[in-house]
């Protein structure tokens, strides 16, 4: 079939003419109007508006062609909207299509009507779509299934659906002997229940039984469908959870990704129930070679895996602790497959490899794409933190790669190196010199505050500190608000260390801040550096170098029960971003964890309904800053996360948001949904 | 689920557009070529502006996007993306925008059956092509006549294959085709090697066929305990999925492989295997840099399997800095090119025996530059397929065919290793 000649722009008049010219009783097989059809839909195709020939095609609806009938029947799908008043001529065609012997035939006719939510035809297909329901055919009550679910999505047809009473058939016809029909009907369903105010899903133990003893004969949509039913069974026992999870895991073979995918999160979910330690050590065994193998599809399935590897292991550390090379990155993966992975492979170092890494975060800093060289960077200086005994090696591939110069990557080492001297006080001031070699490449905010920092919380043993600071001093005007901040704190600190030193510098500082800041943080701090220095300079000399708090790993994950929730999300949309749905998709329901007694005492302690936080845990807020930037060069904000929930400025990493648009350009390749706030207008 | 269907070309012109749910409108289209077709620096597959998201997979000049305005299943839309490409590629054995401008009525047709509100439907090809053909003719007489059985065959238990299938001679051809995925360090080191496999099978049987297929594998699948010794030459697998007709219950219960197959080709079962893995090349590099306006090059390969097997269209991609004006390469087998457009120096030898071995040196002269970064060095890839061999060692041990009619079967089983751009050894 050459059909491309036919794929050309064309007047909606001539294509009129066309068909009706075609009309004469020569045209064989109606091979005309296939052809003059043909071409219509391709106009449809580019967008040129074919509605005007509404009323020719309708009477094309009468040939008895299957072919034209599919393209008609498209036709209307696409314009039926646009012309509510000529709908009305199709629904004789439709209906008695709706009783034609051929069940593909009354398939064809439901799913078309269904699909043209206009009250004339919402109403002439309430009879037909109730005899549908029950047609001896299974390809008909499957096709019929979904329609329910379509005609809930309109305004008028959710009137009738619920005068119908639609959805109890369909909750009949779960127990239909037909696996497709079953899994349409689940389908079918739980749209309803996402949409409804009122219609809420619950399945119970004998229910969800069988829809996973369904799941064998299941086409692999299906068995995802089903699979995604189960998140609606609230498990009452430990032993219901555990049997379930048993049955669905042989799931996790499948060769489909989705099904695995859903798989583990109804696995993940259940798990939340269960007390048997011993089967949920099995369970994280078997999930962890199907997750490896997602990264032998193709780079976007990977890319689905990779994100919700790195939910899944902050949540299960057991799974693939023992995996880190395979997410090395291939020279030739994509750059999102990149930089998911780099990820990844933080948080699965550990003593004993974290030599092997290094290697391949060193290899990887002499790549190309300016983002993936910075995240590298800074995940060696994430692993100085995270492993004390390989804070040695890291200082030293940090200072191999500032030899080479780059711009970004000495900016990126600096910045890493600031939290490294932080995590190990006098350990490797000795590099100072090397880093104030670099002084004239910094031109990033970041970089600046960073280099800063180290000059003020050194500036007794670095020599010329007074006359760098003041450097940076000359352009303080110019500078961005946290440039400015880090450069007052600084130059106190040099006072305070050598009060001779800062004896111009500090009025000057002082100044600006007060006096000629628009910003008012730098204004506020000025007043009170000023007033602590002249009012009771002891208590300025405790307060501005005191003992810093030390920077950790320990709490290196999001909070459990937000992950609990987020895993709710496993494969979805919210497992790329790492939020919930309802924060950035306007019709989504947000999903919480549900409460039972056989809920674990582990996710109870976690758990985030509705209202809030169960009493006994103190949540870490969502958006809690990567890096708390604004904190550390500011020394006078003691703990380094507010609510001391976790204290170390890397812990919220899991992605990597640095919040106050630290460095350049950081923002565009964290995997986020843009402008949650309004929705596109199409 | 998924709201909107699209295919564009590379200008971003729309090529077909089907939208199964109310909530967006065609025009949404613009925004996808404005944020992806036009934008030079695309760094995620999946791109979500308000409450809108696009995935979207490139595939020959064209793009595959699928869109949805909730909270969809990314794998999900990702996969049924590529059961389209898939589909495409059966029905016209390739996915461009020429068959797409050729076929777009077909593909509608086939829309409408493999996806209804965004809920992906039956997408098995085999029960597809039973009423959608690409000749209308057989089609509508498919449908008139055989509509209960298609009705039955697209539904049921078994939708992958019809109960009516006939040949004269029974046959089923096993492919193994393992890609051999290595990254080697500049020490030598091996960083990682593993494979990723494929049991490709082509069944022509009769009636229905209830196969059952063993390897040698002793399947480490997080066996509780240890069920005794197997021999030696066993092979370990760290995962294994199956086609949808493989029954799962049965291989969680016993580790035995069977179902009934679809008629035809289909991908059975895939793998990985990461312990005892047999690379089939080695290589030795030696390249210097002798002053800032040359690098020379001492590539030694050498064939690491039986030298009664051979190695076909093995190819080396050997890069060179940016700024290389010219190569002169010399070798002893095959031929070497330079490539400026991609800086590569690409070493093509058509035909290598096992044990072989085989040496390139060459020169590459750079051109002044007056800043010059280090050169980043980016791996050299090998390329190759070995066939009868297996780099994870695997064997096919029996495939057996019962049918009710107890007729013979023929039984072929062939292997192959391979690398496309997956074979990487840093200099």
């Amino acid at each position: 079939m050459a059909d491309a000649k036919l794929f050309t722009r064309g007047k909606a008049q001539e294509l009129r003419d066309e068909l009706r010219g075609a009309n004469d009783k020569r045209d064989k097989g109606f091979l005309r109007k296939k052809t003059a059809l043909k071409k219509i839909v391709a106009n449809m195709t580019m967008g040129n508006d074919m509605s005007p020939l509404f009323p020719d095609v309708v009477q094309c609806m009468q040939i008895q062609v299957l072919e034209i009938k599919k393209m008609v029947y498209l036709y209307l799908v696409n314009y039926g909207r646009l012309r509510p008043e000529e709908v009305t001529s199709a629904i004789g065609g439709f209906l008695s299509d709706c009783a034609d012997r051929n069940p593909l035939i009354r398939g064809l006719a439901i799913r078309t009507m269904s699909s043209i939510p206009l009250p004339p035809i919402v109403k002439a297909l309430i009879d037909p779509l109730r005899h549908a329901l029950q047609d001896q055919d299974p390809y008909v009550r499957k096709t019929a299934a979904i329609a329910v679910a379509k005609l809930y999505a309109s305004e008028p047809g959710r009137k009738v659906v619920e005068r119908e009473g639609f959805v109890g058939m369909l909750r009949d016809l779960l127990a239909d002997h037909n696996p497709t029909v079953v899994a349409n009907c689940v389908a079918a369903l739980v749209e309803i229940s996402e949409r409804g105010d009122d219609i809420v899903l619950k399945l119970n133990g004998n229910v969800a039984g069988k829809l996973v003893a369904a799941l064998g004969e299941c086409s692999e949509w299906g068995q995802i469908y089903i699979l995604d039913s189960l998140l609606s069974f609230v498990p009452q026992t430990h032993l219901e959870a555990e049997q379930l999870a048993e049955r669905i895991s042989v799931r996790l073979q499948h060769a489909n990704s989705a099904v695995v995918l859903t798989t583990i999160k109804v696995v993940l979910y259940l798990m939340n129930y269960m007390e048997d330690e011993v089967l949920m050590r099995v369970l994280e065994r078997k999930m962890g070679p199907p997750l490896v193998t997602l990264l032998s599809s193709g780079s976007e399935v990977q890319y689905v895996g990779l994100r919700n590897i790195l939910l899944i292991i902050q949540r299960r550390p057991a799974i693939l602790q023992n995996e880190v090379k395979v997410f090395f990155c291939k020279y030739n993966d994509p750059i999102y497959v990149k930089l998911a992975k780099l990820e990844i492979m933080y948080r699965l170092t550990r003593e004993e490899n974290v030599s092997e890494v290094l290697a391949e975060l060193k290899e990887y800093a002499s790549e190309v794409d300016v983002d993936f060289v910075r995240k590298a960077v800074r995940s060696i200086g994430r692993l100085a933190i995270k492993i004390s005994s390989s804070s040695d090696q890291c200082i030293q591939t940090l200072l191999n790669l500032m030899s080479t110069k780059i711009s970004y990557v000495v900016q990126e080492a600096i910045v890493v190196i600031k939290d490294i001297f932080r995590r190990y006080p006098n350990q490797y001031e000795s590099i100072i010199a090397t880093l104030c070699e670099n002084l004239n490449v910094l031109d990033e905010p970041e970089a600046k505050s960073a280099m800063i920092w180290i000059l003020g919380q050194y500036s007794d043993r670095i020599e010329n500190s007074d006359e760098l600071l003041e450097d940076f001093a000359f352009t303080f005007k110019e500078e961005p608000a946290e440039v400015q901040l880090a450069l007052l704190t600084a130059v106190v600190k040099l006072f305070i260390r050598r009060p001779t030193a800062a004896q111009e510098l500090l009025p000057k500082v002082l100044k600006l801040a007060t006096e000629e800041a628009e910003n008012p943080d730098l204004r506020d701090r000025g007043f009170m550096y000023w007033r602590l220095l002249t009012s009771n300079p002891t208590a300025a000399r405790d307060i501005v170098l005191s003992d810093k708090p030390v920077i950790s790993t320990e709490t290196d994950r999001m909070d459990k029960g937000m992950l609990d929730q987020l895993l709710l999300q496993t494969g979805t949309l919210g497992s790329i971003y790492h939020k919930n749905p309802n924060t950035f998709i306007r019709t989504a329901k947000a999903r919480y964890l549900p409460d039972s007694p056989a809920l674990n005492s582990s996710s109870k302690r976690h758990l985030i309904t509705p209202s809030g936080v169960s009493s006994t845990s103190i949540r870490s807020p969502p958006s809690l800053p990567a890096r708390p930037i604004s904190s550390i060069p500011t020394d006078t904000e003691s703990p380094i996360s507010p609510n001391g929930g976790s204290s170390d400025p890397y812990g919220q990493l899991s992605d990597l948001e640095f919040v106050n648009g630290g460095g350049a350009g950081y923002q565009t390749d964290i995997p986020r949904p843009r402008g949650a706030d309004e929705d596109l207008l199409f | 689920m998924i709201s909107a269907f699209f295919i564009f070309n590379q200008k971003g012109e729309v090529l077909i557009s089907r939208l199964f749910r109310q909530d967006l409108k065609r025009s949404i289209s613009d925004v996808f070529r404005i944020q992806v077709i036009s934008n030079p620096d695309v760094r995620s597959p999946i791109i979500t502006l308000g409450s809108t998201s696009f995935f979207h997979v490139r595939i020959n000049n064209v793009y595959v996007v699928g869109v949805t305005k909730c909270n969809a299943s990314a794998a999900l839309v990702f996969e049924f993306l590529y059961r389209f490409i898939t589909i495409s590629r059966s029905y016209f054995s390739k996915l461009d925008e020429e068959s797409v401008k050729n076929n777009f009525v077909l593909i509608y047709e086939l829309l409408d059956e493999i996806i209804d509100f965004g809920f992906p439907q039956n997408s098995e090809i085999d029960t597809l092509k039973m009423y959608i053909t690409t000749e209308s003719i057989k089609s509508e007489m498919a449908v008139r006549e055989d509509s209960s059985k298609i009705t039955i065959q697209a539904t049921g238990a078994t939708s992958w294959r019809r109960s009516d299938v006939k040949y004269r001679k029974n046959e089923a051809f096993v492919d193994v085709i393992e890609t051999v995925n290595l990254l080697m360090s500049k020490e030598g080191a091996v960083l990682r090697a593993d494979v990723d496999g494929q049991i490709l099978m082509r069944a022509y049987l009769s009636g229905t066929p209830e196969c059952k297929f063993g390897l040698n594998d002793k399947l480490v699948l997080q066996k509780r305990g240890n069920e005794g010794t197997k021999s030696d030459d066993a092979v370990e697998l760290d995962d294994c999925q199956f086609h949808q007709c493989v029954r799962l219950g049965k291989f969680d219960s016993d580790r035995s492989i069977s179902f009934i197959p679809p008629d035809g080709e289909f991908e059975l079962m895939r793998y990985r295997s990461t312990s005892n893995i047999n690379l089939p090349f080695r290589l030795q590099t030696h390249v210097t840099e002798p002053s800032k306006s040359r690098v020379e090059y001492t590539i030694h390969l050498k064939a690491n399997f039986d030298s009664k097997l051979n190695a076909n269209n093995v190819v080396l991609r050997i890069p060179t800095p940016l700024n290389t004006t010219g190569v002169q390469a010399k070798v002893g087998v095959g031929k070497a090119k330079y490539v400026p457009g991609e800086n590569m120096i690409v070493w093509k030898i058509p035909r290598l025996q096992g044990a072989q071995e085989c040496t390139l040196t060459a020169e590459a002269d750079l051109a002044a530059t007056t800043h010059r970064q280090a050169w980043s060095r980016p791996p050299i890839q090998v390329d190759f397929s070995v066939v009868m061999f297996t780099a994870s060692g695997l064997l096919v041990r029996f495939l057996k065919v019962f049918e009710k009619s107890g007729y013979q079967s023929v039984k072929w089983v062939r292997y192959l290793s391979k690398a496309n751009g997956s074979y990487q050894i840093r200099f």
